[in-house]
């Protein structure tokens, strides 16, 4: 308990100093988690959507390839990921292993599905008989998609926050292809790793602080915007 | 619109087989039919909302193509179904929907929306949410969002089904006016025989995926072409006869051991199916019958059951054959009428339909 305290105590008082180093992590894993969450979302939501809408051969197994997607483990993520990336890799030329970007990559991969599987159930959700009362009106294709989607914006942010959620709290990719590098691929949970098996666990609980207040922030403001749609 | 030689065939069944329909310009056709007959099908064909497995819908005149872009000739024709089907936002944002699909300009956008929200009588429900509203609310912002396309073709899905009867019958006043007014080409689809008896300018019927009968509403309720139509509109007493004798345009007709009178130009030796409608038959106790007249039928039978609807009595009588007769609770009262008692059974002449049967 004494550990805790102490530790929570050191925390705070780095936080209110505004620790650079503590800083640096920080806003490197908003930028490399909000990066893959956004590029995930332009993604997943036209291919959920595509897989919501769409009849095809061979549909349900693409959206069973999607689900299992969603369960994907950051390590197997990482693992493949760097494969790709290493020198030697179908992808080392483009020598981006142990950078943000690989990290991005990764996360990427991972929150993908999350999205694109969320989004599907979103759409799929909504009434089917909606699509055709939409096209009884006039709407083109493009309208009725925008349309389907805002109707879907509720369970769309929850995809959102699945997303962001699913990759701000990964590790193993983040440490498999961005190398907890100092000053360059350091993120709050890599650094938190380090940090406790350091034995520094002042900073270890602090960045742990800030990552659970990054994640109640970003969720708290989604899901206000959320709810506030459900009112009246 | 119209369509000719349609067939529509989900998973190797038969949905919809229509040789040919043709639906004038500035008329209201009441498509009716029991659940399951392929209404919804055929109003999604005209909607061009589906396609055709086989055959060719028109629209006017013109065939539409099997293959490509179909937006603009949606954008001539509005569709409004069973479900209100609203967008979340407000009533206004609602009714103005299609339009914004169309990019009409935003002054004469509010113009007609709010011309639409007046002629529904929802200019009050403007800035309401869709979520608050009342099933009936909602289904007036649902044909107000129609209404305001200003569409060559109208096509209404059941508008009325989820409603109760006073909400009902207000829309369907309402919208009587409406149609009655703009003289909008109409499909109105709807399993309610009093719905189709209200609004449309001619009756489709429509059973298992087959139209059996297109005519003015008077002539599809009163001479139903073959029994499954009979039944569909509402005549209860179907009766296989043959014919004995005509006699200056009065048939006599042999049905199960009664001889019944029927005024209709037929000729010994055909088989016949004589429909009456419950509100023809006049029931009587026994032994108080009227005169005897050649231009009346008098049977005799006992009262097998009886099933109050309101302030109507169907009452099933045994003759023989079941009879169906409406009479008023009074009545029923005053003739001391129960199930099991004996009673007698008239109707003119002239009353029933009669069926070739082949």
């Amino acid at each position: 308990m004494e550990l805790i305290w102490q530790g929570t105590k050191q925390a705070l008082l780095l936080l209110v100093h505004g620790d650079p180093e503590v800083l640096r992590i920080t806003l490197l894993s908003l930028q490399v988690s909000g990066a893959a969450t956004l590029l995930s979302l332009l993604a997943g939501i036209p291919l959920g959507t595509f897989l919501a809408l769409a009849r095809f051969p061979g549909r349900s197994i693409a959206v069973s390839l999607v689900n299992t997607g969603m369960g994907l483990p950051p390590v197997v993520v990482g693992l493949f990921v760097g494969i790709f990336l290493w020198r030697a890799g179908p992808l080392g030329f483009l020598e981006l292993l142990y950078t943000p970007t690989a990290i991005v990559i990764a996360q990427f991969v991972i929150a993908a599905p999350i999205v694109t599987g969320l989004t599907v159930a979103a759409v799929q959700q909504l009434n089917p008989r909606l699509r055709v009362q939409l096209l009884g009106l006039g709407a083109s294709r493009l309208q009725v998609v925008w349309l389907l989607l805002k109707e879907a914006r509720l369970p769309l942010l929850a995809a959102m926050m699945a997303g962001f959620g699913g990759v701000i709290s990964e590790i193993g990719a983040s440490m498999m292809v961005g190398g907890n590098i100092y000053r360059q691929t350091r993120v709050l949970t890599t650094a938190t790793v380090l940090e406790t098996s350091r034995g520094n666990f002042d900073m270890a609980i602090a960045l742990s602080l800030i990552l659970l207040l990054l994640t109640f922030a970003i969720n708290w403001t989604l899901t206000w915007i959320q709810q506030r749609g459900r009112t009246p | 619109m119209g369509l000719e030689g349609i067939k529509v065939i989900y998973s190797g069944s038969p949905i919809l087989d229509i040789p040919s329909l043709d639906v004038q310009e500035g008329m209201t056709l009441a498509v009716i039919g029991p659940n399951g007959a392929g209404k919804s099908t055929l109003l999604r064909l005209l909607g061009l909302l589906e396609r055709p497995t086989h055959g060719r819908v028109l629209f006017r005149g013109q065939p539409i193509p099997p293959r490509g872009n179909l937006l603009s000739l949606r954008r001539r024709m509005a569709s409004v179904f069973q479900e209100p089907l609203l967008m979340d936002g407000t009533v206004e944002e609602n009714v103005s929907l299609g339009l914004r699909f169309r990019h009409v300009h935003p002054t004469e956008l509010s113009r007609r929306v709010r011309e639409g929200m007046a002629t529904l009588g929802i200019t009050h429900l403007a800035k309401r949410r869709i979520r608050t509203l009342s099933g009936g609310e909602a289904q007036r912002v649902s044909l107000a969002r129609a209404l305001v396309l200003d569409p060559e073709v109208l096509l209404l899905d059941e508008p009325f089904a989820a409603l109760d009867p006073p909400t009902r019958e207000g829309l369907l006043a309402d919208l009587k006016t409406i149609l009655g007014k703009t003289r909008m080409t109409t499909i109105f689809v709807t399993h309610d025989r009093d719905e189709a008896l209200a609004l449309g300018d001619q009756v489709a019927v429509i059973i298992d995926g087959r139209i059996l009968q297109v005519d003015v509403p008077e002539r599809v309720f009163a001479g139903p072409v073959n029994e499954e139509v009979a039944r569909f509109v509402g005549v209860e007493t179907i009766l296989p006869g043959h014919v004995r004798s005509v006699c200056d345009g009065l048939a006599s007709i042999e049905v199960a051991g009664w001889t019944l009178d029927v005024a209709a130009p037929l000729t010994p030796g055909e088989r016949v199916l004589i429909c009456l409608r419950p509100e023809e038959i006049t029931l009587y106790p026994t032994g108080v019958l009227p005169a005897p007249s050649s231009a009346r039928n008098q049977l005799h039978g006992r009262v097998i059951r009886h099933l109050p609807t309101g302030p109507i009595f169907r009452v099933t009588i045994d003759c023989g054959v079941p009879i169906v007769a409406a009479v008023t609770r009074q009545s029923w009262e005053q003739l001391g009428l129960a199930d099991g008692a004996e009673v007698a059974v008239s109707f003119k002449a002239s009353a029933p339909h009669v069926i070739r049967r082949a």
